[in-house]
């Protein structure tokens, strides 16, 4: 195994582009339990964290940019960030302990692609857009659009997630996620969701995204989740409603951290608190 | 195999180091350097038996891979005493009897330490929420957190 950290995106690329057994290492919390587990056997690791603009917070046409390899400490000390995009930063904060937040990343959470990566739908919910790095230059993708299996991505030999765009946000949108598991911290996600939603003057939801994690191959975007909010003043019944679709949408497996039933009924309950929190987000701002 | 040559700064001193791109930053430390302080639980990140700062910040040096830290100044339980003399945290551990086996401790005073630089007056929650990445098998916890808490007070001065 060869270990390599370039200081330069065009470097990293050509070194992801030059071995088909390449891995991109950012805060390591994966891969290096995978090392050690054997469940990888990488010919060359490329640590991407010495390339700057994968590490900084920049502003962006009203929105944020934020590098891929940026740690859950950094975003989380971030107040402009944290103020316009709670629920990404509670997301991001879950994750692992303290000395993992030093080390955790947006970017290797999403290429990791576990069902249950807690970042993932708040970062689908708040609509951002994954910034793809390749040897045929740059593209923009949805987040969602970035795992596509557990442990699969749609990315293409030599390409990396290089950054996040967090676009402009619309006056009264409030983002939060909330995830279910057995005990208060240090768990991996038996269910989460992220909702993000925009009010109009008069208080009526004009924009929303819901995304489910750990209860489907991949994180979930229902239509329909949205759909039960847009139009309706975030009042009982719509919440009711969302409750109702998102808990249909679900389809989780059993396995020691929950059963299905247990999931599905759970990813109501999530989505429609997650809910709660970013209206009360919404109507704060 | 490859050797990766790394010049790091290690509790204040220039050091050199050769390693394997398959060690992690703990072997190095602790099979290179013989700073055998930085104890391994888990080797997978869930313990914090290996806590030690990486530039400021407290990391698992399990799951930092020894090449990644050239140039990085690092710190280990191994810098926390002045010579004889105990960090206000190591002198408490041993007031309250805050360890038994002691496997957990020096991941704990390293942790501990940290906190106390960035919140000299953390709540029971903040404490027991920072350090919940260092387990112990021993103790319970509870003389730890008092161990730290008091130790805020008394670097407080109250
Ligand atoms: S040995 Fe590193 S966290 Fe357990
Ligand atoms: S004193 Fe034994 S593990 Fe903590």
């Amino acid at each position: 195994m060869r270990y390599e950290a370039p200081e330069t995106m065009e470097a990293a690329v050509a070194l992801l582009a030059s071995d088909d057994n390449a891995r991109v290492l950012a805060g390591g919390t994966d891969l290096l339990v995978q090392l050690r587990a054997d469940t990888i056997d990488p010919s060359l690791v490329v640590d991407v964290k010495k390339i700057d603009a994968m590490r900084t917070v920049t502003a962006e046409d009203g929105g944020f940019r934020v590098g891929a390899a940026v740690t859950g400490a950094e975003l989380g000390e971030h107040e402009e960030f944290k103020s316009v995009w709670p629920g990404v930063v509670e997301a991001l904060e879950l994750i692992g302990s303290t000395q993992i937040q030093s080390r955790a990343t947006m970017g290797g959470n999403l290429c990791n692609a576990s069902p249950a990566a807690d970042s993932v739908p708040a970062m689908i919910a708040a609509g951002a857009i994954a910034t793809i790095e390749g040897p045929n230059g740059s593209r923009d993708i949805p987040v969602e659009d970035v795992a596509t299996g557990p442990g699969r991505t749609s990315l293409r030999k030599g390409e990396l997630v290089a950054s996040f765009l967090f676009p402009e946000q619309a006056p009264r949108t409030g983002d939060a996620y909330l995830r279910f598991i057995p005990r208060t911290e240090m768990d991996i996600a038996v269910v989460g969701a992220g909702v993000c939603l925009t009010l109009d003057e008069s208080g009526l939801c004009t924009a929303a995204r819901v995304s489910l994690g750990a209860v489907a191959a991949l994180a979930l975007v229902p239509d329909e989740a949205a759909d039960a909010l847009m139009g309706t003043s975030v009042d009982e019944a719509a919440l009711a409603r969302l409750s109702e679709v998102a808990s249909a949408a679900a389809k989780p497996i059993d396995d020691k951290r929950g059963t299905k039933e247990f999931r599905i009924q759970v990813t109501g309950v999530m989505a429609r608190r997650a809910a709660e929190i970013a209206l009360a987000r919404a109507k704060g701002k | 195999m490859a050797r990766y040559h790394v010049s790091a700064t290690v509790n204040g001193d220039e050091v050199d180091f050769l390693c394997e791109p398959e060690q992690t930053l703990l072997d190095v430390l602790r099979d290179e350097l013989h700073l055998t302080g930085t104890k391994e639980g888990c080797a997978s990140g869930d313990c914090g038996a290996c806590s030690v700062m990486l530039d400021g910040r407290l990391v698992c040096s399990c799951l930092v891979m020894g090449a990644e830290a050239g140039d990085c100044s690092i710190e280990t339980i191994e810098g926390m005493a002045e010579g004889e003399r105990l960090h206000p945290l190591q002198q408490k551990f041993l007031d309250y009897a805050a360890l038994q086996c002691g496997y957990c401790t020096p991941g704990l005073l390293v942790a501990a330490k940290a906190l106390l630089e960035r919140s000299p007056d953390p709540t029971e929650i903040e404490t027991r929420y920072w350090l919940a990445g260092n387990l112990c098998r021993c103790t319970g916890y509870d003389k730890i957190i008092r161990a730290v808490l008091d130790t805020a007070a008394e670097m407080r001065g109250e």
